[in-house]
C-alpha cells in the first residue's frame, strides 16, 4: 500500500537489562492507511506500548525500517526526531501526564511553542482545540481543579492542537470510570470520523477496541 | 510509645543518597570552617600561654601592653633584682634577668617580605629562669660578642639566618651560632643576643622588662605590692603566664568573633539544606508515613524517626568535617600579632572541647533544620496521607 | 522566549522549598559579602594612600625612631618637594578598650599640606596652629566620643611616661571614603618638650618622615637617593612609597587574609551544595515530565533552558536577598567587633565591586547547580521517563 501512513518494515526490539537480550518486538511489518482507527491489543508485557512508542518516534527499534507521515524515522536524529513528533504526532496518555502547573489553556498551548505562531494564534488554536474538546468553560482551570475525563479530554485537545495527522494514545481509558471512558472514545471517535485523523490505540479494554476499524493483537512479541 | 527502629530512619538517607551526600557536604563544609577557626583562636592561646610559667614573674613599665612598649632604666632594673622573693641560683644570684626586647625587620623566606621579629637581648639568667628552651643546633651565646641564637620558628620562615649565616642590624653583624626550641611557645619566634651587645649597638640606655624566678608562686602578690607602690619606678608585675594570655587576647578575640560569626551565618545556609532535604524526604513518604500511623505508631514515635534521620545526616556531614579539620593541626600559621607587632607562629590545636562544640554545633544544626519537617511528618492525618498519596 | 512564564510557575510549585533555597543562599551570600568587606577594609589603607607621598623610616624596624635634624636633609634631595614627620603617641584615653584609635604626634606646620585629603576648616587649622597642646581629630573619633571643639582631652602615655592634656581645635573630614576619619594628632613640640626633661636620650626623635614629592614617576630614585644620604649612620632609612608602607602593614597579617579568603571559598562551595541540592530534587521529581515535554518535541535546549532558568533565577533572588541583607550584617559585625575596629579598619563600607562579585557569585552558582540536572533530563529516554509517574 503506498498511501499508507504508517508503514513498518521487519521491526525488531530488544532491551538489555543485566547483559542479558530480552526481545520485545519480533519481525514486527505493519502498514496502516491514512484515517484508519487501530486498535493494539495484548496481555501485559506483549509489547504493544513499546510499538506504539515505535510508531510515534519515541524509542527505536533494534532493527528494521519505520516510515511515518513520509519519513524514515528510525534513521533521524535526536532534534530532529523532535521536531518530527511536534508536527506529526500527538500523544494521549493513561495518565494525561497534564503539566499541574499549567491552566488547561495553557497546557494546550504547549506545543504551540514550538511553531512560528504569534501568541494570538497560539491563544486561538488553543482555545479552539478546547472547544473541540468541549472544554471551552474549563480553560483557565488547574488539572488538579478537573476530573479525570476533563484531564484527559484537556491532553487530547493538546494532542490535535498542531494538527498533526497522526494521533497515537496508550491506554487512554485506562484510569478512567465508565462514563468518561465513553465520553473519551466518542471524542476519538469524532476525531477519525469528522478530522480524519489516524489514530493508533493501545488498549485492554475491549469496549474501547470495539470503536476501532482494525484491531490487531500482539503477543509475545508477533503480531498475531 | 512504640519506637520505630533506627534502621528505618538511617535506611531512608541511603536510598536518597544524592541529596544525601549533597546536604551532608553543606553540613561538613561548616564544621570544617568552625572547627578550624576555633583551632586557630586556641592555637594562637596555647602558644601564648605555653610561653609563660608560673613561678615566673614579669615586670614591664606600667601600662605598657607588650615589652618593646616598655622601658625600664638601671637603677630602676637593679632594684627588682635585688627583692626577696626572687629565687636565687646555686651560687645564690637572684634568678632574674632584664632583658631588651626590640624588633627588627627581616625578609621572609619565599615571599621575601620583609616582617618584623622580636630580638630579645638576654643575660645568662634568661636561660635558667626559662627551662623550656633547649639548644637543637650550635651553641649557646658568649657574653661580650656579636652573636645571635635563633629560634626555630623563625628559622624556619625567615631568610639568611640559618647557623653562621650574619643578619645585619644597629651597625653590625651579627653572627647566628646556635638554634634553639621552645616546646613551641613564642620563644621560637624570637632571636636572642646578650643584651648588653644590644644596649650597645642601639645606643639605648633601658631595658624593656624584668623577668624573674618566684621562690614561691605564692610570693607573687607581695613582690606585686611591693614593687607597683614603690616611689622610684612606676612598674606593673605580672605572672609571667598572664602576660603571655593578655598578649594573645585582642588577636583570639579578632579570629572567634570573625570566625563564629561568619560560621552562624553560614550554617543557617546549611541547616536550610538540611531543612529542604527533610521536607522532600517527608513529603516523598506521605503514604509511608500514613502506613506508619495506620499500624500504630503514635506521633512522637513518628517525630521522633525523623529527627533522628536528621541528626544522623547532620552526625554524617560533621564527622568527616571534623575529621577533615584535624588534619590542620599539622599546618603552621604564623602571623603578626596586633599586641607585639612581631611575627608569630603558632599550630592548629585541637582540643576536646572543640570537638564536644563541633559536635554539638552539627546536631544543634540537624536538630534545628529537621525540626520543622518532623513536626509536619508528626502532624500528617492518616485519612489524608492515604488521599494525597 | 514564553518557556519564562513555565519557569515561574515551577517556582512557584514548592514555595517552601523555594524559598528555604533562596533563604539559604542569600544568608551564605551575605557571609561571603561579610567576608569581602573585612578583606577589602584591610585594604582601605592602600586606597588612601597618594603616589606622590614617600615615607621614611628606620631601617631596623617602625619600633626604632630617626633624628629629626634628617629633615633637612631629606628636603634637599632633588625632586622632594616638601617634608614632614610624625611620631607615634599610643596613649591610654579612659582605659585600654577605648584607646583603639591613631595618635599621632606631627610636625603640625605642614601636616595639613601634605595630607590635603584630610579637610579642616581654615580657622580650627589657624587654631590648632597657634596652641601647642591643640589636637584634630577625625570625624568618626569624634561622634565615637561626643567630643566637640574645645573639649579637654587626658591622655595617658604607654610609650611616653605620664598624663598628656590636649584640647581640641579641629575636626577633619575626608575627602574621600576611604580617608581615615579616626586619627588623633598633635604637635609634635608638645611631645618632645616633655621628652627632653624626662627622657632626654629619647628626645628631638620623629617615627618617620612624609616625604612629598613633585613627579610619581620619580619614587624609586627618590627613595634610593634618600637611603643613601643615612647609609651607614647610626640610624640608616627605609624609604618607600606610601602604599608600599600599607601594604607593608597588611602584609604582616597575610596569614589571616589567606584564611578569610578560604572561608570565602568555603562559603560558596555550602550555597553550591544548597543550590544542587534543591535542583537534583527538583529535577528527579520532574522526569516524567520531562519526559512529556520530550514526546511533544521540545529538544535538549529547551530543557536546559527551563532547568538553568529556575536554577539561575532562584540564584539571582537569593544573591539579591543576600547583597541587600549584607549592610546590615556589617553594621552588625562592626558591633560585635566593638571598639577594636577602629584601630583596625578605618574604613568599613561595603563595596560596590563586593555587591558585583556576590551577584556573580549568584549566577555563577546558579548555572553550576542546575549543570547535573539539566544533564539528566536531557540524557533520560522519554520511554524510561513515560515510566516515572509522579
Amino acid at each position: 500500500m503506498s498511501d499508507a501512513l504508517i508503514e513498518l518494515k521487519e521491526v525488531y526490539k530488544s532491551y538489555y537489562r543485566n547483559s542479558m537480550e530480552i526481545p520485545v518486538l519480533q519481525n514486527i511489518s505493519l502498514a496502516v492507511p491514512e484515517g484508519e482507527f487501530l486498535a493494539l491489543m495484548g496481555p501485559s508485557g506483549s509489547g504493544k506500548t513499546t510499538l506504539l512508542n515505535l510508531i510515534a518516534g519515541i524509542d527505536r527499534p533494534s532493527r528494521g525500517r519505520v516510515r511515518v507521515a513520509g519519513t524514515e524515522i528510525h534513521s533521524l536524529g535526536e532534534s530532529d526526531l523532535a521536531r518530527w513528533r511536534s508536527r506529526n504526532v500527538g500523544f494521549i496518555f493513561q495518565l494525561y501526564n497534564l503539566l499541574p502547573v499549567l491552566t488547561a489553556l495553557e497546557n494546550v498551548e504547549l506545543p504551540l511553542f514550538l511553531t512560528p505562531l504569534t501568541k494570538r494564534e497560539r491563544r486561538e488554536h488553543a482555545e479552539m482545540a478546547l472547544q473541540v474538546v468541549g472544554l471551552a468553560d474549563r480553560m483557565k482551570h488547574l488539572p488538579k481543579q478537573l476530573s479525570g475525563g476533563q484531564e484527559q479530554r484537556v491532553a487530547i485537545a493538546r494532542a490535535i492542537v498542531t494538527d498533526p495527522p497522526l494521533l497515537v494514545a496508550d491506554e487512554p481509558t485506562g484510569d478512567l470510570d465508565k462514563t468518561s471512558a465513553l465520553e473519551i472514545l466518542d471524542l476519538l471517535g469524532r476525531l477519525n470520523g469528522e478530522f480524519s485523523k489516524t489514530i493508533v490505540m493501545v488498549t485492554h479494554d475491549p469496549r474501547a477496541a470495539e470503536r476501532a476499524h482494525t484491531i490487531r493483537q500482539l503477543d509475545k512479541g508477533e503480531l498475531v | 510509645m512504640a519506637f520505630i527502629p533506627f534502621g528505618y530512619s538511617f535506611r531512608n538517607l541511603w536510598i536518597r543518597r544524592v541529596t544525601t551526600l549533597l546536604t551532608a557536604g553543606g553540613i561538613a563544609l561548616v564544621i570544617f570552617v568552625f572547627a578550624a577557626v576555633l583551632m586557630l583562636a586556641y592555637g594562637l592561646e596555647k602558644t601564648l600561654v605555653g610561653t609563660g610559667s608560673d613561678e615566673n614573674a614579669i615586670v614591664v613599665r606600667r601600662g605598657a601592653e607588650s615589652e618593646f612598649m616598655s622601658m625600664i632604666d638601671r637603677p630602676s632594673a637593679n632594684i627588682i633584682k635585688s627583692q626577696p622573693e626572687i629565687a636565687p641560683d646555686r651560687e645564690g644570684k637572684p634568678l632574674a634577668a632584664a632583658e631588651v626586647v626590640v624588633l627588627i625587620n627581616l625578609p621572609k623566606r619565599g615571599s621575601r617580605k620583609p616582617s618584623h621579629v622580636q630580638i630579645r637581648g638576654v643575660s645568662s639568667e634568661s636561660l635558667a629562669i626559662r627551662p623550656q628552651i633547649k639548644l637543637k643546633e650550635g651553641r649557646l651565646l658568649k657574653p661580650g660578642l656579636s652573636e645571635a641564637v635563633v629560634g626555630a620558628a623563625v628559622a624556619k620562615r625567615f631568610q639568611g639566618i640559618g647557623l653562621g649565616e650574619t643578619i645585619r642590624f644597629g651597625m653590625r653583624d651579627w653572627t647566628v651560632v646556635g638554634l634553639f626550641e621552645a616546646e613551641g611557645s613564642g620563644f621560637e619566634s624570637e632571636i636572642w643576643i646578650d643584651s648588653e651587645q644590644l644596649v650597645q649597638a642601639f645606643r639605648r640606655p633601658v631595658f624593656s622588662s624584668v623577668t624573674l624566678r618566684l621562690a614561691s608562686p605564692a610570693d607573687f602578690d607581695s613582690l606585686k605590692k611591693r614593687l607597683e607602690s614603690d616611689p622610684r619606678m612606676t612598674v606593673e608585675v605580672k605572672q609571667e603566664k598572664r602576660y603571655y594570655s593578655d598578649q594573645s587576647e585582642m588577636m583570639a578575640t579578632f579570629i572567634r568573633v570573625l570566625g563564629v560569626f561568619v560560621t552562624v551565618i553560614f550554617s543557617v545556609g546549611a541547616m536550610i539544606g538540611a531543612m529542604i532535604t527533610m521536607y522532600a524526604s517527608v513529603a516523598a513518604r506521605t503514604m509511608e508515613i500514613g502506613t506508619l500511623r495506620a499500624l500504630g505508631f503514635s506521633r512522637r514515635s513518628i517525630l521522633l524517626a525523623f529527627l533522628i534521620e536528621s541528626l544522623f545526616l547532620s552526625l554524617l556531614g560533621g564527622g568527616p568535617g571534623l575529621i577533615l579539620a584535624s588534619f590542620l593541626q599539622t599546618v603552621t600559621v604564623s602571623t603578626t600579632n596586633f599586641a607585639t607587632f612581631s611575627e608569630l607562629a603558632f599550630r592548629f590545636a585541637l582540643s576536646p572541647a572543640i570537638v564536644l562544640e563541633s559536635i554539638f554545633f552539627a546536631l544543634a544544626m540537624g536538630l534545628l533544620g529537621g525540626f520543622l519537617p518532623a513536626t509536619r511528618a508528626a502532624r500528617q492525618n492518616i485519612v489524608e496521607a492515604f488521599r494525597a498519596a | 522566549m514564553e518557556l519564562l512564564r513555565l519557569i515561574f510557575k515551577n517556582l512557584t510549585r514548592h514555595k517552601l522549598r523555594s524559598a528555604l533555597t533562596v533563604l539559604g543562599i542569600a544568608v551564605a551570600i551575605s557571609a561571603f559579602g561579610l567576608i569581602r568587606t573585612v578583606i577589602g577594609a584591610w585594604y582601605s589603607g592602600i586606597e588612601a594612600s597618594a603616589p606622590n607621598r614617600l615615607i621614611a623610616r628606620n631601617a631596623v624596624s617602625l619600633g626604632f625612631s630617626l633624628p629629626l635634624s634628617y629633615k633637612e636633609s631629606i628636603r634637599s634631595v632633588p625632586g622632594v618637594s616638601e617634608v614632614t614627620y610624625a611620631h607615634w603617641f599610643g596613649g591610654i584615653y579612659i582605659d585600654e578598650k577605648h584607646s583603639q584609635f591613631p595618635q599621632f604626634a606631627v610636625g603640625a606646620g605642614d601636616w595639613f599640606d601634605l595630607f590635603p585629603e584630610f579637610l579642616i576648616p581654615l580657622d580650627q587649622k589657624s587654631a590648632f596652629l597657634r596652641e601647642r597642646n591643640a589636637a584634630v581629630v577625625g570625624v568618626k573619633l569624634a561622634e565615637r566620643f561626643g567630643w566637640k571643639i574645645g573639649d579637654a582631652i587626658r591622655m595617658r602615655g604607654m610609650i611616653f611616661q605620664g598624663e598628656w592634656d590636649f584640647v581640641i581645635r579641629g575636626i577633619y573630614r575626608g575627602a574621600q571614603k576611604s580617608t581615615d576619619e579616626t586619627q588623633f594628632v598633635f604637635h609634635w613640640e608638645y611631645l618632645d618638650e616633655r621628652l627632653r626633661e624626662t627622657e632626654p636620650w629619647r628626645a628631638g626623635h620623629v617615627g618617620w618622615f612624609v616625604v612629598k614629592i613633585a613627579d610619581p614617576s620619580q619614587a624609586g630614585a627618590i627613595a634610593q637617593e634618600i637611603d643613601q644620604r643615612f647609609k651607614n649612620s647610626i640610624a640608616e632609612t627605609l624609604t618607600e612609597t606610601e602604599k608600599a608602607f600599607v601594604l607593608g602593614f597588611i602584609s604582616m597579617s597575610d596569614a589571616i587574609l589567606v584564611a578569610l579568603r578560604i572561608i570565602s571559598m568555603v562559603v560558596i562551595g555550602v550555597i553550591l551544595l544548597v543550590l544542587s541540592n534543591t535542583m537534583a530534587m527538583t529535577a528527579r521529581e520532574r522526569l516524567s515530565e520531562y519526559a512529556v515535554l520530550k514526546t511533544l518535541g521540545f529538544e535538549a535546549r529547551h530543557l536546559i533552558g527551563l532547568i538553568t532558568g529556575e536554577s539561575l533565577l532562584i540564584g539571582l533572588l537569593g544573591g539579591i536577598v543576600g547583597i541587600g541583607a549584607t549592610f546590615p550584617a556589617a553594621r552588625l559585625f562592626e558591633d560585635a567587633m566593638g571598639e577594636a575596629m577602629g584601630a583596625i579598619f578605618p574604613a568599613f563600607e561595603v563595596a560596590f565591586t563586593t555587591q558585583v562579585a556576590c551577584g556573580l557569585m549568584a549566577i555563577g552558582v546558579g548555572l553550576a547547580a542546575a549543570a547535573f540536572p539539566a544533564w539528566r533530563a536531557v540524557h533520560i529516554r522519554i520511554v524510561e521517563g513515560l515510566r516515572r509517574v509522579g
